[in-house]
């Protein structure tokens, strides 16, 4: 398991060339295995750090082994702690491939210069605004900001089509989030890139003024919304999903409500993949970003976990869900999600942290 | 100087939190620090902090004085149940509570779930402490007319201090270090928020700032026990003999009595059980997949069997050595021990990241730097078990041995060891558990594509999944019963057959093993 680290960079270099000779055909799954299988040289194992659930990626990522056609290990945990487990690893890390839950643990490393670029042609599959502008992750799939919502606490929901509208007097202490949760920071992100600085205040100095109730992530809102202890709770789409699957519908109380899409709580995050710059195993390393854009793939992410393919042309045979073309029509480029600081300087100074 | 080592791998984590803290400037740990919101943090955790402990010490001792010294009905039973509460992880109590009762958020759940978690660890040492003390004392207060209860609080008690403190220190840390209970309970306190330190910016110099500020009141606490510690002294000439007490009879209490302790049972371990298997039948995820199971449970003890050892080991001379020698550089080492335990299990695995990768590549990511975490993390549990113990037992036998020549390895072997044996299987026993439960560390440090029950709960819990969690859960407390069991037991043959030889044997008879 141990690879003999003096010899990486060298192994590294010779394949960064040979990768660079042959010009790559085609992302698809088949076509990449025949390619890897044929390369004597990374005979190692790929190391993939998986910000996401054991439950929900291994069988496709047990799928992605036969694809690259060489061992694949990989380490859960979630998607912050590896991050910061990465950048304490520097060069020295074992990991080739990160599978992160959230584009903004992917942003921190490559801000770290830890990302290698990716294959244009791969990342081409998926449109501009769900992958780095300098090509160093991709999104993999996506998930809507979404109101859930206690049906019998808001009959009205359909009228309930902005996200200024959870702000009414009624609804004070009534509202859940997960403030520490990467998707409500990429809201709110949004919230300052559509409406500026001031206005994002003003909104988040309301939202405050409505007493909200912070839990601990998004199942945990969502459990609040079912049990009635709130009203809405800010979450992302597949939670709710998730959580019929588990106890059926009928035992779910919660139901979610899309805003309209062109209202900030409506954004559309991703989870998404990047390749370690550190990486000894360049060449299956992008067989798997390639594999993870497969329409294999894709359609297990659009089944498994109600989430949205990311490559056209892919739609859910299990679960209800639109189109992700008819939900992002004014969403705006991830890539200006990556303002971070300023987002989280601003909710630390509002309070609501 | 293997005690020297033992610090060397407890300060192991404020090294990188130094080297973190100091990559902002002293411009940006002093903003961190003079933030009116740290403040409150610093307050609110020192107020649960303070509850807590005091919860733990009432329900700790009293328990263990109900289970050994009176004449409790099934008070057996009653001993191993007290102790089993040790096996729930507190994020799994503390979810069982705010899905029942939505309400409990905040102090008062936080409260409720970390004192019904961590009493045990008052009530173990406090048990070991009245087994090993000697009733003749109390015989000889009784019979010089003192009331039984001015004989508990002034002759019983004080033989006690040294180890309802030693547990009452650990509670105090496990509760500034908790992440679990107020996460999920949502009362902010430092751990919450060092974690959304890391969650949300990438940033680690805000959470290593922090960091930092919890081991100076770490540190402030300790040093507090240990000044309360140095004002009890325990002399007593003669080894003393570790009996049966004859029971007080409870009378017209007993049903009191058995009311309190199923109360804590319930609300310890009953209710937290019981959401297990309403989440088993409610769940649609109920799939067991027993090599699963059974795979992460052989390792959870295989990798909590090795950190139990290694953490003795090394809490050993630490132990002894704050027992009998109160020097400044003892006690040094002694309160450093203390620092990995109040940090939050997040921090000590990112350290030993740092310097694992840097400087022992070999075994990154592998069971001996995984151990090697647990150690760090509960050296304490182990040390203070080690120092209870053999400050309760007489230095004098100590002198003695030594002035008949023997060497002082051979004393330590012979004499100091065996008398203190049991306390420090109890602390073996604790850390043992507290492994077993133990999630940050081992998710970021375990050997690739191991698991452990608690990252298998960690697994399917993340995905919503409570149905398939439930038997991990359930697999986990079982398994903690087991050297739980074994321990008491094992406490009361001992106790039992001493009563029976003459009376100075029970040391021979350690000496000679």
């Amino acid at each position: 398991m141990h690879r003999p680290h003096l010899l990486a960079p060298a192994v590294a270099v010779t394949l960064v060339a040979s990768l660079a000779a042959c010009s790559p055909t085609d992302g698809a799954p088949d076509g990449a295995a025949e390619e890897t299988t044929g390369t004597a040289a990374e005979d190692g194992t790929l190391v993939i750090y998986s910000g996401r659930n054991e439950n929900l990626v291994e069988p496709i990522l047990e799928q992605l082994e036969d694809a690259v056609g060489v061992d694949v290990e990989v380490r859960y945990a979630s998607s912050s702690e590896l991050a910061a487990q990465l950048l304490e690893e520097g060069d020295a890390s074992d990991a080739d491939v990160f599978f992160s839950q959230d584009a903004g643990a992917l942003g921190a490393l490559a801000k770290a210069d830890m990302l290698a670029e990716l294959d244009e042609t791969v990342t081409a599959l998926v449109p501009e605004s769900y992958r780095d502008a300098d090509g160093r992750w991709v999104a993999t799939s996506a998930r809507a900001r979404v109101l859930a919502y206690d049906p019998e606490q808001v009959p009205q929901i359909e009228e309930i089509t902005a996200i200024d509208q959870i702000l009414e007097p009624e609804y004070e202490g009534l509202i859940g989030y997960a403030p520490a949760n990467a998707s409500f920071h990429a809201f709110v992100t949004a919230l300052r890139i559509e409406r500026g600085e001031d206005e994002a205040r003003q909104w988040l100095e309301d939202f405050k003024a409505q007493d909200p109730q912070a839990y601990e992530n998004n199942n945990a809102v969502l459990d609040a919304v079912d049990g009635g202890q709130v009203a809405f709770g800010l979450i992302n789409h597949y939670y709710w999903f998730q959580k019929v699957a588990e106890l059926g519908e009928d035992e779910v109380s919660a139901k979610i409500h899309f805003l309209d899409n062109d209202d900030p709580g409506a954004l559309v995050n991703v989870a998404g993949a990047g390749v370690l710059a550190s990486t000894d195993m360049p060449e299956a390393a992008a067989d798997a970003i390639a594999f993870l854009l497969s329409d294999d793939a894709q359609q297990y992410f659009a089944d498994e976990t109600a989430e949205y393919p990311v490559v056209q042309g892919i739609t859910s045979a299990t679960f209800d869900l639109q189109p992700l073309a008819e939900l992002d029509s004014h969403q705006i480029d991830l890539n200006d999600l990556d303002s971070l600081d300023e987002t989280l300087a601003l909710l630390d100074e509002v309070g609501l942290t | 100087m293997p005690a020297l080592l033992a610090a060397v791998v407890a300060v192991l984590p404020l090294g990188y939190l130094a080297i973190r803290a100091g990559e902002g400037g002293l411009s940006t740990a002093v903003e961190v620090l003079v933030r009116e919101r740290t403040l409150w943090l610093v307050l609110r955790s020192l107020g649960l902090t303070a509850a807590v402990t005091t919860a733990c010490l009432v329900v700790g001792v009293g328990l263990a004085w109900l289970t050994t010294r009176t004449d409790l009905p099934a008070r057996r039973t009653f001993g191993v149940l007290a102790t089993l509460p040790l096996a729930v992880p507190s994020y799994v109590a503390a979810y069982a509570w705010i899905s029942a009762f939505p309400s409990i958020a905040g102090f008062w759940g936080t409260f409720l779930v970390l004192s019904a978690c961590s009493y045990p660890y008052v009530y173990l040492p406090v048990v070991a402490a009245l087994r090993r003390s000697d009733p003749s004392l109390e015989e000889v207060s009784r019979s010089l007319g003192r009331s039984a209860r001015a004989t508990f609080l002034s002759v019983t008690v004080p033989q006690l201090r040294p180890a309802a403190a030693a547990g009452a220190l650990l509670v105090a840390l496990y509760t500034l270090s908790d992440f679990g209970a107020p996460s999920l309970l949502r009362y902010d306190v430092f751990t919450r928020v060092i974690h959304s330190s890391y969650r949300a910016s990438f940033d680690r110099t805000p959470a290593a700032v922090l960091s930092i500020l919890l081991v100076v009141l770490t540190v402030a606490i300790t040093v507090a026990e240990s000044r309360s510690r140095n004002r009890g002294g325990t002399a007593r000439l003669g080894g003393g003999v570790a009996r049966t007490a004859a029971a007080v009879p409870l009378g017209r209490l007993r049903p009191v009595a058995v009311g309190l302790c199923l109360a804590v049972a319930a609300v310890a371990l009953a209710f937290p059980a019981g959401s297990l298997g309403y989440w088993l039948v409610r769940g649609s995820s109920a799939s067991l997949d027993l090599d699963r199971l059974v795979g992460a449970a052989t390792s959870t003890v295989g990798v909590s069997l090795l950190g139990a050892l290694v953490t003795t080991a090394l809490a050993v001379p630490v132990g002894v050595l704050a027992a009998r020698y109160g020097t400044r550089p003892v006690r040094l080492v002694e309160h450093a021990s203390y620092a990995g335990h109040a940090l939050p299990g997040i921090v000590v695995a990112l350290a030993l990241v740092f310097f694992g990768i840097r400087f022992a590549r070999p075994v990154y990511q592998e069971t001996p730097l995984l151990v090697l975490a647990y150690a760090v993390l509960f050296l304490p549990v182990a040390v203070g078990a080690v120092r209870a113990s053999v400050a309760q037992s007489p230095r004098r036998l100590e002198e003695v041995s030594r002035s008949l020549g023997t060497s002082a390895w051979t004393t330590l072997r012979r004499v100091t060891l065996p008398l203190a044996g049991p306390g420090i299987a109890a602390g073996a026993a604790l850390v043992l558990l507290t492994c077993m439960k133990e999630l940050p560390a081992t998710l970021l440090l375990r050997p690739t594509g191991t698991d452990t029950l608690a990252t298998r709960l960690w697994t399917e819990t993340g995905a919503g999944a409570y149905a398939a969690a439930a038997p991990y859960a359930a697999m986990l407390v079982l398994l903690a019963a087991v050297p739980t069991f074994l321990l008491t037991n094992a406490q009361t043959r001992r106790a039992a057959r001493s009563t029976e030889g003459a009376e100075p044997r029970d040391v021979m008879e350690g000496g000679s093993r």
